[in-house]
């Protein structure tokens, strides 16, 4: 055999079978659910009269819908549509025997920051969700991505999916960070770089010194995005920091079969000389703190940079794009993005609300206070557990002391299914994913930055480079 | 799923690239545990000029007069014709039901995002995949005075204007099949139980720590 990318280790560890026409039927390990994307996937098996094939490969949270304030937790969910909603999920696991952890549970949270977290997701597995930022799980060296509901009844009744191989990309971030510039900065970078639908029809697997200098949580931002760059998964090989982050997790093996798991997961890197369809270098030294100001993440910028200029942008439809992005977002063209002034900021969502993210954005935060012009910073952590580490901690006094709020776990204001969203016309400062048109709210503005960014931008009451603070 | 049936059809032009899942179907209507119904809210936010909420009677609600969907013209378009990288975002099947439910069969792109495009499949919906340039001969056919109808024949991959000029298509042979016979992919996979059984087997003693604990 020749040499073998990551990804064609993880597939072909995988394939059940192969059909005449290419296609394969892939065994998938673990599949995590929410309340959104499963009600229609388990009336499916009810109606079908079909069982859960192996229901421990199942875990499932409410997180979408979940309120995020204390009070409307104890009192019940105020919208009906979205209490039903979350109900079905507890009926629906409490049918078919699938581990729950509830609103109450003190483990609840993002489905991506609980997955990790819990040891869910390992090295070397096939990991699905009814969710696009399943990505964010190829940190670990597994094979993850997002399905919709017709393919969560799927896995749920056959633990299989029919799949055809992907192109593979590599994008390797050479080099050393600066100061001030993290994981999501890289992200966004990248996505600026290949543009959203650059990775379409690929798997990409993250490579070089500044993504194996990353913590898991840093890591997990990066493939977290990777949806957002048009790819069907990330990867990220496994490596010493991948086995010590999981040992010792509630669903991670244990003593001997621990290490001879680990043994085999340390085989799960690219062999040296493996073929790429497409392979893309960055500077890691080149990459500045970024700010988004479109209406797509592909529109972003380093924060010295100038809101761009429709005119001067020869293709029409592109052209087209930027016009419309910069109605939308009530900009115009050529002013500095350091005199873009959010009205709302919010720490969260399943690329930035991990201990890690909390830890760094409270350092920028000691001390200082949030701008009177900011209508309200809000920071939400994604777990149960994030938050309670953090407040062993004390970040939450300092996010307090600041003027953030600091909320129950949830998706909250990264897709405003819940009470937190911007109202039309309001500007955000946010550390989620997606700056698409009402993403946070209709009418809402978004701005993606890193969490450092989210909090410097509180401060000053505009953009403004952390650096500098 | 219903079989695709091949057959002649006006487009709807919508202008405009990265459309996403949430301008498809708003985050708000998924909170809905039903598969059906998604339709009079397909494009909520482009096309009225209130907030929609679900459930909601949308037929006195106040339309947005340029958006295309709006136009008479359009108004019983069974093929959908968008830029690239339709259908980016999130995994919410709520988008191809929510088309299908208006009543599109066929979309016409030079890009899909990979999920949606699964999706569609599982739908009845054919996703199709073409050149920049045919797409942007086509917007210009289809925004003119009279609607552009398209004739489509999946089984031989080919699409047929008015005018008569034909354009073939590609589309993958499993996906072609399932959209024919409208078969049912779990019943299918169920067939394989066997490998499926003799494959854990394997995994079991390969991988034993994926089936501990969890
Ligand atoms: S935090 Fe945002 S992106 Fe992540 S799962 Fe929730 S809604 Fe989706």
């Amino acid at each position: 055999m020749g040499a073998k990318t990551l990804y064609d280790k993880l597939w072909d560890e995988h394939v059940v079978r192969v059909d005449d026409n290419g296609t394969a039927l892939l065994y998938i390990d673990r599949q995590l659910v929410h309340e959104v994307t499963s009600p229609q996937a388990f009336e499916g098996l009810r109606l079908t009269g079909r069982q859960p094939w192996r229901t421990s490969a199942n875990l499932a949270v409410p997180d979408h819908n979940v309120p995020t304030t204390e009070h409307e937790r104890a009192a019940g969910i105020a919208d009906p549509v979205a209490r039903i909603q979350v109900a079905a999920l507890g009926t629906n696991c409490a049918t078919f025997g699938i581990t729950e952890f509830g609103m109450g549970d003190h483990r609840q949270g993002i489905v991506h920051v609980i997955g990790p977290e819990q040891g869910f997701t390992l090295p070397g597995s096939t990991v699905v969700c009814g969710d696009s930022h399943t990505s964010t799980h190829g940190a670990f060296g597994a094979l993850a991505f997002g399905i919709g509901t017709s393919e969560v009844e799927h896995v749920l009744a056959t633990q299989c999916l029919i799949q055809r191989p992907s192109k593979t990309m590599l994008i390797r971030v050479n080099g050393a960070l600066g100061p001030g510039v993290t994981a999501k900065d890289i992200v966004l970078a990248i996505i600026g770089e290949i543009g959203t639908a650059g990775g379409t029809g690929y798997v990409i697997e993250f490579g070089g010194d500044a993504i194996r200098a990353l913590s898991m949580e840093g890591r997990m931002t990066v493939c977290n995005m990777t949806i957002e760059a048009g790819a069907r998964a990330g990867l990220i090989a496994v490596d010493e920091k991948t086995i010590d982050y999981l040992r010792g997790r509630p669903y991670a093996p244990t003593g001997d079969l621990f290490e001879r798991a680990a043994a085999h997961w340390r085989t799960l890197v690219s062999d040296e000389g493996a073929a790429f369809d497409r392979v893309v270098d960055l500077d890691a030294a080149s990459i500045q703190p970024q700010v988004t100001w479109g209406t797509s993440p592909e529109m972003v910028l380093p924060i010295d940079g100038r809101v761009p200029d429709p005119d001067a942008e020869p293709d029409p439809v592109k052209a087209g794009g930027i016009r419309r992005a910069l109605d939308y977002m009530g900009l115009t063209a050529g002013m500095p993005i350091v005199d873009i002034r959010p009205d709302k900021v919010f720490i969260g969502s399943c690329t930035n609300s991990r201990i890690e993210d909390l830890r760094a954005a409270a350092e920028v935060a000691r001390g200082r206070k949030v701008s009177d012009r900011i209508k309200l910073a809000m920071v939400v952590p994604g777990s149960g557990l994030v938050k309670a580490q953090a407040e062993a901690e004390g970040l939450d006094r300092i996010f307090t002391e600041a003027g953030f709020e600091w909320r129950e776990p949830g998706c909250s204001m990264c897709l405003a299914m819940n009470a937190d969203r911007l109202e039309p016309g309001e500007r955000c400062a946010s550390t989620s994913n997606r700056n698409f048109e009402g993403r946070q709210g209709q009418g809402g503005r978004t701005h993606l930055v890193s969490p450092i960014m989210a909090v410097a931008a509180a401060v000053a009451g505009h953009f403004v480079d952390v650096r500098a603070l | 799923m219903e079989p695709f049936k091949n057959f002649t059809g006006v487009v709807a032009p919508l202008d405009r690239a990265n459309v996403d899942t949430d301008a498809i179907i708003p985050k708000q209507f998924l909170k809905s545990i039903q598969r059906t119904g998604f339709g009079p809210y397909l494009f909520d936010e482009l096309r009225y000029l209130d907030h929609g909420e679900p459930e909601m009677d949308c037929t006195n609600r106040p339309l947005n007069p340029t958006f295309m969907l709006n136009d008479p013209r359009y108004g019983q378009a069974e093929i959908l014709l968008a830029r690239e990288n339709f259908g980016c975002g999130s995994s919410r099947e709520h988008a191809p039901w929510a088309l299908a439910d208006f009543g599109f069969r066929v979309i016409l792109a030079p890009s899909f995002a990979d999920i949606f495009f699964n999706n569609c499949f599982k739908n009845g919906i054919l996703p199709i995949v073409l050149a920049s340039k045919v797409v942007d001969g086509l917007f210009e056919q289809a925004t003119g005075a009279v609607p552009l109808r398209i004739a489509v024949d999946l089984s031989v991959q080919n699409l047929t204007l008015d005018d008569g000029t034909c354009i073939p298509f590609t589309v993958e042979a499993g996906s072609k099949h399932g959209l024919i016979e409208g078969l049912d992919d779990i019943g299918l996979t169920l067939k394989q139980v066997d490998a499926i059984r003799a494959y854990e087997e394997r995994r079991r003693s390969d991988a034993p720590w994926v089936f501990i604990g969890a």
